[in-house]
Formats: C-alpha cells, structure tokens, sequence
C-alpha cells in the first residue's frame, strides 16, 4: 500500500512549498496580472462600445448629411424655378408695356395728327371762306352795280337757298 | 483511464500470442503462456504492493522461456522498473553509465532523537535500514522515524514551484514594465495571460461577481501548480520526470486547501445547508450526516482523481516503453515489430498525457472553484 498511503515527509515538504510559493504568488504574482487583464478587458470593452456609439452616430450624421444635401438640392431646383418664373414674368410684363407706351404713343400721335389736320383745315377753311366772301363781294359788286341785277341776283340766291341747304 | 487500461490489455494479448506463428523463426514461448504473463504484469501495476505479485508474473513470463532462449543474466523486472520510477527515491537516479549508476545524491533527514542528516548510502553508520517499502527505519526499533528527507520528489517539488514562482513573477514584472492597456503581453506574458485568464474568468463565472477576486489567486495558483508539475512529470529526464501530481501526499494537500478554503470561507446559509437544511422532518436527522458525509467526499474525490489519472498515465507511457525491453531476448523480428508498435503507442501516450495533463488540471480547478461557488452562495 505504498502508493496509496501519503507520506509524512513529502506532506511536510509540500505544505511547507506550497504554502510559500502561494504567499508570494498571491501577494505579487497573479493579482497584479488579474487587474491589468481585468483593466484590459474593461477597457476593450469600453472601447467596443465607444466604436459602436459613434458609428451609429456616424450613421446618423450621413442620414443627416444625405437629408441636407436632398433639401438643398430641392431649395435649389426651387430657386432656378422661381427665377426662371421671374424672368419670363418680366420679359412679358416689358413687352407689355413696351407694347402699351407705343401703342400710347401712336394713339397721342393718331391725336395730334387729327388735331393738326382739323386745325388745318379749319384754317384753310376759314381762308377759303374768307377769301371766297372777298371774291364774292367783289363779284357782288361788281355785279351788282345796278339795281336790276342785283335784283336778280338776290332772286337766284334765294332759289338757289330753297334748292340745297348750305353746307355748314 | 479505465477504458485505456483496458485497450492496452486487449492489446498486448493478442500482440503477446499473435507470433506463434514466427515459431520457426525465433524461439518463442507457446501463445498462452506468453499471453498470460504479460496481462498479469499488468494487472500487476493495480496492486500496489510493488513487490509481492508483480515479479512472480515476470518471473512466470521469463520462466517460459527459458527452455528455448540462452541463459539471460539480467531479468528485466517490469513492476519494480514502473514503481522505481512512479515511487520516491532518496536519491535521483538519472541514468546507468558503464554498469554504474548516475544518481543526484539527497539528504536524508530524519528525526529521531534529534535530527540526523545523512545521504542513502550512508544509512546503515548512522543506523537506519530500509524497509519493504525502501522507506528508511530505524535499525534497532524498526519503526520509521519522522522522515522529512530531500526525496527525488521532495526535490521534483522544490523545482517545479520554483520554476513556477519565477515564471509568474517575471509575467507579473512585465505588467509593472509595460502598460498592458497600449500593448498586447508577448513572450513569457502573452504565454502565461491565456491560463491565468481562464482561470480568472472560470473564477468569475462560479463564484459570483461579488467575491471571486478573493479566491482567483488560489484558484491560479492550484491550477498552475497542477499543470506545471503534470507536464514535468510526463518530460523523461532530469528536471521532470517525477511523479509528483501522482503522488497522493501532494493531491491530499491540494484537496485539503480546497477543502478548508470551501469550508472555512462559507456564507452562512452553506453553514446552514450543511448542519440543518430545509427538509420535511422525517429527513432532519438523515441530511446532516449526508451533507458532511458529502463534504468530507469531496475532498477525497479531488484528490483520488488527480493522483489516480496521472498515476494512470505514467504506468501506461513506462508499460509501453517496458514493452520494447520484454522483447529484446525474442530475436530482431518480434522484438522489432513490438518496438514499433509500442513506439506508436508510447507517442499516442505521451500525446494522450499531455491532454490529460490539462484536463486534470483543468477538471481540479473547475471543481473547487465551483465548491467555493457553492459555499459563497447567499441564498
């Protein structure tokens, strides 16, 4: 029974062993290595999660990003809209009006010109008038020198009154 | 180990009585006597008495032979080769050069009226004789005195917790030299953390959050310990090669440091468990028993396991390589066969114990620490 029988000596020698290898292991051996595995891990750890929190930040950012870039290129597609609007507004609005002022002023001129004409001619008319009553009181009186014509003469004008009316 | 026990006798029988056909080739025993012997060296290895059975199967093995082959000058002793090198010496024998024997000389020391030191050869002047077990006596009562001597395995032990102790602190000084937070562990470090980590975190894992920081070291240390000394004990030469964590002295004192750290750190509701648990009254006289009963097993198991596993393991790998020594006298053919069968066997082996070298390590601390779980428990 010598092998399942612990002998006493070897007892010794490994309680005596054992205990000190496990006073100086557990007092400056393996704590220190614990701590700086535990530190490492709770630091991966951290770490882990950092990469995780700023990559859906990230994510949220080029969300973000994608959003503004879209409204941007809706606001400009907005603004070339409008400005094209506003161009052909006021390209017609010129014509109109350019069309209005010519029209304004050929009307002023059709106007004028009517004016001008009437004055014209009641000038000539007046003239002719004028020079037609000189010529008549000169053929009147030279006509008229004796009575007899003149006579007549009154009676023709007063046929000729009842024939035609006289133009004003 | 069992199983592989018993794989290794159905092995060797049909390999012992598989030549009878080479008869006229090599003289050789008949099948069944060359069959038995060698299952009974076997078995022999199961009973520790070392010298009582096994040289008689020897004896038988070598006896059949004798009719045929020349006269042999040696006999090989198969059990007393095993138990020379599972057993503790008082001397480290390392190898035979010229017929003579290099052995590391050890002092003995003993106490007996006083404390003697003296080394093997010189027992008989200072009046100590062996007895049947090769333990020193003393010569006139026949008693064994208070033996505390430098034994091969009280040496082995010595070495080996030192290798371990400057292992660990040189792991530890390079955690105090670098930051381990900006670099990873390389060399002896990066070698050590893996193990020192599982052992933490299995730490954390069964003993709680709360108070596992309190038993790691322990936890490390035993199962370094073990590991360490597993794997000397496998290496054939010098600093290895004893059979230390197959030694049930040194499994003893390992389950006994789990046992009063388990029972000695308890919560009070393990206290509790233990002496009065929550059971209908007919079982209140039972229980108390069954749990200290199961208490003061658990211990036991520990260090049965350990110490049987490994013990296992190193009469299987020597077994094999006895093989190759039984088979010298039998002609180059079937001693050659046999030596290439029992060198494939002897590596399975060797590889065999290397994993069992870590599983029993494993197994060990995997266990206390969830003992030490299970005594942390706060309700």
């Amino acid at each position: 029974m010598n092998l399942v029988t612990p002998d006493l000596g070897l007892l010794f020698w490994m309680v005596v062993i054992f205990g000190i290898v496990f006073f100086l292991l557990a007092k400056f051996g393996f704590p220190i290595i614990t701590r700086m595995v535990d530190e490492r891990n709770a630091k991966i750890e951290k770490s882990l999660k950092d990469a995780d929190e700023i990559a859906a930040r990230m994510a949220a950012w080029k969300q973000e990003q994608a959003e503004m870039m879209d409204q941007t290129r809706r606001q400009q597609a907005a603004i070339l809209k409008e400005a094209a609007e506003a161009k052909a507004r006021i390209m017609a609005d010129a014509k109109a009006e350019a069309r209005a002022q010519a029209e304004k002023l050929v009307a002023d001129a059709k106007v004028q010109i009517a004016a001008e004409k009437e004055s014209a001619l009641r000038d000539v008319r007046k003239e002719v008038a004028l020079l037609s009553v000189q010529v008549a009181e000169k053929v009147l009186r030279q006509e008229l020198q004796d009575e007899g014509s003149q006579r007549a003469y009154i009676d023709r004008l007063v046929d000729e009154a009842a024939e035609k009316p006289i133009h004003s | 180990m069992k199983f592989l026990t018993l794989i290794w006798l159905l092995l060797a029988i049909p390999q012992a009585s598989a030549p009878s056909s080479l008869r006229g080739l090599c003289p050789l025993p008949s099948p069944a006597a060359s069959g038995r012997p060698l299952c009974r060296a076997a078995w022999s290895f199961d009973s520790t008495s070392g010298e009582g059975v096994s040289p008689e199967g020897a004896s038988a093995f070598l006896s059949a032979t004798e009719g045929d082959t020349p006269s042999q000058d040696e006999e090989i002793n198969v059990p007393e080769i095993i138990f020379g090198h599972i057993g503790d010496e008082y001397e480290w024998h390392i190898t035979e050069w010229k017929g003579k024997p290099i052995a590391i000389p050890l002092p003995c020391i003993v106490i007996d009226n006083g404390v003697k030191v003296f080394t093997v050869h010189h027992a008989a002047e200072n009046g100590y004789t062996f007895n049947e077990n090769g333990k020193l006596v003393n010569a006139e009562s026949g008693r064994r005195p208070l033996d505390l001597s430098i034994t091969k395995n009280v040496l082995s032990l010595m070495m080996s917790s030192l290798l371990l102790l400057i292992v660990i602190l040189l792991t530890a000084r390079w955690y105090k030299k670098h930051n381990a937070l900006e670099e990873a562990p390389t060399g002896l470090a990066g070698l050590m953390e893996p193990l020192v980590a599982m052992v933490h975190n299995m730490a954390r894992e069964n003993i709680g959050e709360k108070d596992y920081r309190r038993y790691s070291p322990y936890l490390c240390m035993a199962f370094l310990w073990i590991l360490f000394n597993n794997f000397l004990g496998i290496l054939p030469f010098f600093p290895g090669g004893a059979n230390l964590t197959g030694n049930i002295a040194i499994t003893l004192v390992l389950a006994l440091c789990t046992f009063f750290t388990v029972n000695l750190t308890g919560t009070r509701h393990y206290y509790k468990e233990l002496f009065a648990p929550d059971v209908p009254g007919f079982l209140k006289p039972i229980m108390p028993i069954i749990e200290v009963f199961s208490a003061l097993m658990k211990p036991v198991s520990l260090t049965i396991r350990l110490f049987a596993n490994m013990l296992a393991g190193h009469i299987m790998i020597l077994s094999m390589v006895c093989i190759i020594f039984i088979m010298a006298k039998y002609g180059p053919l079937l001693s050659g066969g046999m030596t290439v069968v029992s060198v494939l066997f002897g590596v399975f082996l060797d590889a065999l114990e290397c994993l069992v070298a870590f599983i029993q390590a494993y197994v060990f601390t995997m266990l206390s620490s969830i003992y030490i779980g299970l005594a942390r428990q706060q309700h």
